[in-house]
């Protein structure tokens, strides 16, 4: 080893000089390698951090880590420390850093239009602002003061469904938030 | 017995290749198909790993087997094989449960609801099982590939695994029939893409080791069929495992590639599989197409390469 | 498992490893039969049957676990005189209303019970309106405390003889001739189930949707719980009933409720008219009487009214008691759907959600999306629920033209689970922290970043209002750090705030015993106090697994108070010994601490210095009330039910029902289904006919459907990543030899499978893994297929969640998507409005086209009269 240490892609690094200077006539181990075999390392080597993470597909909750280099996600493999775990993980969770750096992930805000046949770019912000207005004017719309003489306090004009998916803390907050408005439809995978 | 820089029988293929008495163990794979559950994980942690593309998107239509077979795009292969036979002493219900359904060649309808077939060993089906197995590179003992690669893209490395230098590789082609398993492969696609017409195969992730991790397959595999370690010590365990499995009924296992002795002087990869290796598409009788080579380079020279490829490929037949 | 749960599969494969036997009940033989030492297939929906069979099996041969089943569960306790069998009315219970299809549960209580306590705080109509089974869950059931006992099991009227009567007939002749499974295969499991329970060894059982998604889902794993209680192996290491669970998170979405009928912690949202107060509300929770921790649910719910509305909840108003919004029945999310085909719905929020090829009746799913006024789709991808009004298949038959389609659709692009930290709540009730590895890409964002921002903007646009409706909003405690360039709330601070702290000096609570009920503390939900103990985030413990004991006690914490397996006190004997060395886990120590601990590998599910010798005082309830021999807490007598008096809607034993959807006649009772299912019968959610009913035979085959390992249910996770998405590139249908000869079907060709609501078409895979089944004396062809695909991602197909109609469990309204008739035929299904003319076409010779509605009630007075299925009223609306 260490042959090729240094040397740039000479014809001192050819595999013919080496092999008949080396322990390797004929050509087959240390005499052939190139400098580019000599220099590599595992990228969860050279990572800048890792982060502790469990798989997000579903709830067996395997152990992951995250390999991180120039803030791009460069591996996700198992955490051996997980009890539930051991290390290991099946082809979804395998494929978790396909998941999160696939190139067909949306990264920008899509918007079709009523009567319209094809999405149209829209800004984060002005999305938001668009969706507070019409959360507002549904539940204004379809505010319920009584069902019959009983209080409600509600609104049947809002749905959700989702949260099987998400964390905790955010099924906190979409909860609270929903039930202050007055929102009940609020549903998620556990009834499906 | 093979001597030095031997082509053929037992030997410590790092020691053979040059590499000093101080080099690491031989490391290698046993996989286990008895408990292989056919997840894919290997499959998938490779290709991310490897940065292997997804490009068959195609169905079989061959039980669960969508990735056909190993090649450049394909170091892990998961083969899917249901067969008409019992494993071991598992009862698959399937025989047992068979119904007449009034086809020819069986029995008449008994009437009787909770008489079923199962106690008719002529009536209804034939028994079943479903046999899953984790292909790859076999990093031989003896690797013709390598033996024949003009450029030295194919090297041996101090783990004695058998790895591709993409750098070096100038993609001629002559490890493709050269491999008794049909394992290596140029990689075909889009002009510019990655390795394109590079040979590729597994190295048995050449990089993890250097850093003392387990190659992503084997790091991934749920069920530890596929076992990484030290080809040495993995033979002990092969060896016990099938001990094990006889004793428990299942008298068809068998081990495939473990033996030094055999064509490839051993692989490095080898397998337990439960019936003949050919159910798995692989070669009954291995022999690295180089076993002769020095004797026919004095007598005929290079131009024994291309009746070597020729016989090469007559082993391929199933897997191409 | 080894499908669904890879790499949880390893543990079976190690416990077979060291001579466990696996035994594999399917309708096909899948990746996991195929490690499975024994494989029983059976009959779609026949699981009652089979397990049936096997408490038969238990109570015939005096297999149970007499010591434990005396004084762990209620099989000793008598019931009311009044209470009659499905044995004794053909399928139906007694208090059974045929015009309300519901039953009044009066007769059902347990003996010597005053008359007007009879029934439940609810009737029955109300409870099933509102999925409130989920809230017995865990509420336990509000049964006196001191019920009259035989310790002999003699007397007739003891649960154990109404049990041991009940299942008399369920022998294994009947198993076989329902389930389509030979009486060895049966006997075979009986054997092995009871061989390998009681005081030496234990016996798990592992389900998933499999069990739950069926008109008769709750009373499966209710029979799987019997069972379990007679052989003993409830709150035992290696024992238990765990729900393998699908996603990565939905046991927190389930105890952190995004659920219409729930609040954190399990705590039911108040019902119109029934919890018209604070008081009303508690003690609707309480049941004042009852044993149990939920005796101090005062706490729990002001500690969330505080987490929710700060200092603006006191304990003058109620704290905010008002702000609440009132149920007033279905609010599922089925009956959802069908009200925004009705226009009653303005607004759809999608979470990670893909309805549109995931839930039951995708027509219905897309057709309810494509009228709104708007529609906010939050994923990783662009799925079909967002891209439903131009390319769905309503798109091509013409049932959806984009040009007339009102709906707005914003498909808001989300965070990763690298991108955002935060907990995910796995199978086992564990909470994991999760680090941010990155920052999201792009205009990506997590759901704490939108709802928080949403929130914001919302009550911006409201400030200054003084409309009493908005005080609830502008009133919300809704304050939290911000992190990093995007504003993004602190997740560390939300699950604080779920934890609880005391209001005064913010110290985090260790433990829900803390919770006071003045208001001076606050939490969002209690079972999750104590992930902050000490101030320390528990969720984020990592002690490697090699370096602690099997049960892993410090890597990450699960609720409650970090115990692993609940109930654990039943590991010990009634003296507080273990059962036995081989199976210690939980005992009570005389020598530790001043007059003896709880102590053992786990943290004890009982107070820890409670003996096992304590007696309850005469007269006491809640905590006091659990003697030091009852270790089920949670239910108001301390003891498993075995027999349940009150909380279910379909009765207090299971019993075998055929699916909404079979071939075949119940074999069993002249009640053909669940009586009390519910059903939204109209034009849209036809169902297949079953007998009695005429032209069943016009889907003569039975399928279902699961996941692949290689996908993820509705497919937004794999079918847009390639390396998933080659795996398994195309919809397919899996059919036995025999079935593809008998309608010429060949491998790799294309079929399509018709029901009364589409046809589907896939690959066709001719497998032995799938075998007809004889049942009744004729042979039955069962189909399976995978339901991944849908129109967008890498890899394309029909969605067999498509075929699947509208009916549901009573108890929890989740939809029967187990189990359905169906035809096969060859080749590729037609296209555009020919397909619409193809299903109608079955529909008639079906006959269940236009208005025709189907009798739900076969047996008994109301027997065969047309059921329109849906009595809940029509929610007044502001619409």
């Amino acid at each position: 080893m260490g042959i090729g240490d240094g040397l740039s892609r000479t014809f001192l690094s050819w595999p013919v000089v080496r092999q008949v200077t080396g322990a390797d006539p004929l050509g087959r181990g240390p005499a052939a390698r190139s400098a580019h075999t000599d220099g590599l390392t595992a990228r969860t080597e050279t990572a800048d951090r890792v982060a502790r993470s469990v798989c997000p597909y579903c709830a067996v909750g395997c152990g992951q880590l995250v390999y991180v280099k120039d803030e791009q996600v460069v591996q996700i493999e198992g955490d051996p420390d997980s009890p539930v775990s051991r290390g290991r993980l099946c082809p979804k969770g395998s494929a978790s850093k396909n998941l999160v750096t696939s190139p067909l992930r949306q990264t920008t805000v899509r918007y079709r239009a009523p009567f319209g046949t094809e999405w149209e770019d829209l800004e984060l912000d002005v999305a938001m602002e668009m969706i507070a207005d019409r959360v507002v004017k549904a539940r204004d719309d379809t505010w319920q003061e009584l069902d019959d003489d009983k209080t409600v306090r509600r609104t049947l004009g809002i749905a959700s469904l989702g949260g099987a998916t998400l964390d905790n803390e955010e099924n906190y907050l979409i909860k609270k938030l929903f039930t202050a408005m007055g929102a009940i439809q609020i549903e998620n995978q556990a009834r499906i | 017995m093979a001597g030095k820089h031997s082509l053929f029988g037992p030997v410590d293929p790092a020691a053979d290749a040059g590499y000093g008495e101080d080099h690491p163990p031989r490391m290698g794979f046993f996989t286990d198909t008895s408990i292989c559950i056919g997840c894919k994980a290997c499959e998938v942690a490779c290709k991310e790993w490897n940065d292997v593309p997804a490009t068959h998107f195609d169905m079989l239509g061959s039980s669960y087997d969508n990735s056909l077979s190993l090649n450049a795009n394909q170091w892990r292969h998961v083969a899917f094989i249901e067969q008409a036979k019992p494993l071991g002493e598992q009862e698959s219900g399937l025989r047992r449960q068979a119904v007449d359904l009034g086809m020819p060649g069986m029995a008449p309808p008994d009437g009787a609801s909770a008489a079923h077939a199962g106690q008719d060993d002529d009536a209804g089906r034939p028994d079943f099982r479903w046999l899953m197995s984790s292909d790859v590179c076999k990093h031989c003992t003896h690797a013709a590939c390598l033996d024949v690669c003009p450029t030295g893209s194919l090297f041996r490395t101090e783990f004695g695994t058998v790895v591709v230098q993409d750098d070096i590789c100038n993609g001629c082609g002559y490890c493709v029939p050269a491999c008794p398993y049909g394992v290596i492969e140029r990689r075909k696609g889009p002009e510019g893409a990655k390795n394109v017409g590079i040979a590729q195969k597994c190295t048995l992730c050449y990089d993890r080791l250097g850093a003392g991790s387990t190659p992503a397959c084997a790091q991934a595999c749920p069920t530890q069929s596929i076992q990484f370690g030290d080809v040495d010590e993995l033979r002990e365990r092969a060896d016990a495992r099938l001990a094990q499995l006889h004793e428990a009924g299942t008298t068809d296992a068998r081990l495939y590639g473990h033996d030094p002795e055999d064509g490839v002087g051993g692989a490095g990869a080898f397998f337990l599989l439960l019936d003949e290796p050919e159910v798995y598409g692989l070669p009954p009788d291995p022999v690295v197409t180089t076993k002769d080579l020095p004797h026919m380079f004095n007598r005929a020279g290079v131009a024994a390469l291309t009746l070597l490829a020729g016989a090469a490929l007559s082993f391929l037949g199933r897997r191409r | 498992m080894a499908e669904a749960h890879p790499v949880g599969f390893q543990w079976v494969m190690e416990a077979k490893a060291r001579g466990a036997t696996v035994i594999h009940v399917d309708p096909r033989f899948t990746r996991t039969s195929a490690l499975a030492d024994t494989f029983v297939p059976l009959r779609v929906g026949t699981d009652i049957a089979f397990l049936g069979g096997v408490i038969n099996y238990v109570l015939q041969n005096g297999l149970d676990f007499r010591e434990y089943v005396v004084a762990y569960t209620n099989a000793a306790v008598i019931v009311s005189d009044d209470y009659q069998d499905t044995e004794d009315l053909d399928g139906l219970f007694s208090g059974f209303d045929p015009a309300t299809r519901t039953y009044d549960p009066a007769s059902w209580q347990y003996a010597g019970r005053d008359s007007a306590q009879d029934g439940d705080d609810q009737d029955h109509v109300v409870q099933r309106e509102t999925a409130s089974a989920l809230q017995h869950e865990t509420h336990g059931i509000g049964v006196e405390s001191d019920p009259p006992r035989d310790e002999t099991l003699q007397h007739p009227r003891c649960v154990y003889q109404i049990l041991k009567r009940h299942f008399a007939r369920y022998t294994p002749e009947l198993v076989s001739q329902t389930c389509g499974v030979s009486t060895e295969a049966f006997l075979e499991v009986a054997r092995a189930f009871t061989e390998n329970s009681g005081r030496d060894r234990t016996t798990a059982l592992v389900y998933s949707v499999g069990w739950t998604q069926h008109s008769v889902g709750v009373q499966y794993i209710r029979t799987g719980a019997i069972l379990q209680l007679l052989l003993g192996n409830m709150g035992r290491p290696g024992g238990g009933i765990m729900a393998l669970r699908g996603h990565a998170s939905i046991q927190g979405s389930t105890d952190i409720p995004t659920l219409f009928n729930l609040l954190p912690g399990y705590l039911p949202m108040p019902t119109a008219g029934v919890d018209d107060s604070l008081d009303d509300w508690l003690d609707g929770i309480s049941h004042p009487g009852s044993k149990g921790y939920w005796a101090n649910a005062r706490a729990y719910g002001v500690n969330l009214l505080k987490a929710y509305w700060g200092d603006a909840a006191t304990a003058e108003n109620d704290f905010c008691f008002d702000y609440l919004p009132r149920i007033t029945g279905d609010h599922g999310t089925y009956r959802t759907v069908l009200d925004m085909i009705d226009g009653k719905v303005k607004g759809y929020f999608l979470l990670g959600q893909n309805p549109a090829v995931g839930s039951a009746h995708g027509k219905a799913q897309r057709l309810g999306m494509a009228n709104l006024d708007f529609l906010v789709v939050r994923d990783l991808f662009e799925i079909e629920s967002a891209t439903f009004w131009k390319n769905s298949p309503e798109v091509e038959t013409g049932e959806i033209v984009p040009q007339e389609c009102r709906t707005e659709v914003f498909l808001m692009p989300a965070a990763s689970h690298v991108e955002k930290e935060g907990t995910f709540t796995q199978t086992q009730r564990m909470l994991q922290w999760r680090e941010k590895a990155v920052e999201p890409p792009g205009d990506c964002r997590s759901e704490l970043w939108f709802f928080y921002h949403l929130g914001r903007l919302i009550r911006e646009r409201l400030a200054g209002s003084t409309a009493e409706r908005d005080r609830p909003l502008l009133d919300l405690a809704w304050d939290y750090p911000m992190l990093g360039d995007t504003d993004d709330p602190d997740a560390e601070a939300v699950l604080m705030e779920i934890n609880g702290y005391d209001v005064a000096t913010r110290r985090p609570l260790s433990s829900f015993t803390e919770m006071k009920a003045d208001g001076s503390t606050l939490g969002g939900c209690w079972i999750y106090t104590g992930v902050f103990a000490d101030g320390v985030n528990q969720a984020a413990r990592r002690t490697p697994g090699s370096e602690q004991s099997y049960v892993a006690p410090e890597w990450g914490w699960a609720w409650p108070a970090n115990r692993r397996t609940l109930y654990n006190r039943a590991s010990a004997d009634p003296q507080g010994r273990p059962w036995s060395e081989r199976k210690a886990y939980v005992w009570w120590d005389a020598s530790r601490g001043a007059a003896g601990e709880w102590t053992g590998h786990d943290v004890p599910d009982f107070e820890v210095t409670k003996p096992p010798s304590y007696r309850a005082p005469a007269g006491s309830d809640g905590v006091e009330a659990i003697e030091g021999v009852d270790p089920f807490i949670m239910q108001g007598d301390g003891k498993g039910s075995l027999f349940v008096p009150k909380g279910l809607i379909d009765g207090p034993l299971p019993t075998h029902y055929e699916p909404v959807e079979s071939p075949f006649r119940n074999p069993i009772h002249g009640q053909q289904a669940n009586p009390t299912r519910k059903e939204y019968s109209r034009p849209a959610n036809r169902l297949n006919p079953s007998p009695p009913e005429p032209h069943a035979e016009v889907f003569p085959y039975v399928f279902t459907t699961s996941r692949l390992t290689e996908h993820h249910t509705a497919g937004g996770m794999s079918r847009y990543v390639g390396r998933l998405a080659e795996l398994q590139p195309e919809m397919f249908v899996e059919v036995s030899p025999e079935l593809a000869a008998e309608r010429g079907l060949q491998n790799g060709g294309w079929c399509h499978v018709v029901t009364a609501r589409a046809a589907v078409e896939g690959r066709v895979l001719v497998t032995d893994r799938l075998s007809p089944l004889r049942v009744e004396g004729r042979v039955i062809h069962q189909v399976w297929l995978p339901y991944h695909w849908g129109t967008g991602g890498m890899v394309t197909g029909d969605s067999a969640n498509d075929l699947f109609g509208i009916s549901l469990d009573p108890n929890v309204l989740i939809q029967e998507s187990k189990a359905g008739t169906c035809d096969v035929l060859p080749g590729r299904r037609p296209t555009g409005r020919d397909l619409l003319a193809f299903v109608e076409g079955y529909q008639r010779r079906s006959g269940v086209h236009d208005d025709h509605a189907r009798p739900i009630v076969t047996v008994g007075p109301g027997a065969q009269a047309p059921d329109d299925g849906d009595e809940t009223p029509d929610p007044a609306g502001g619409t």
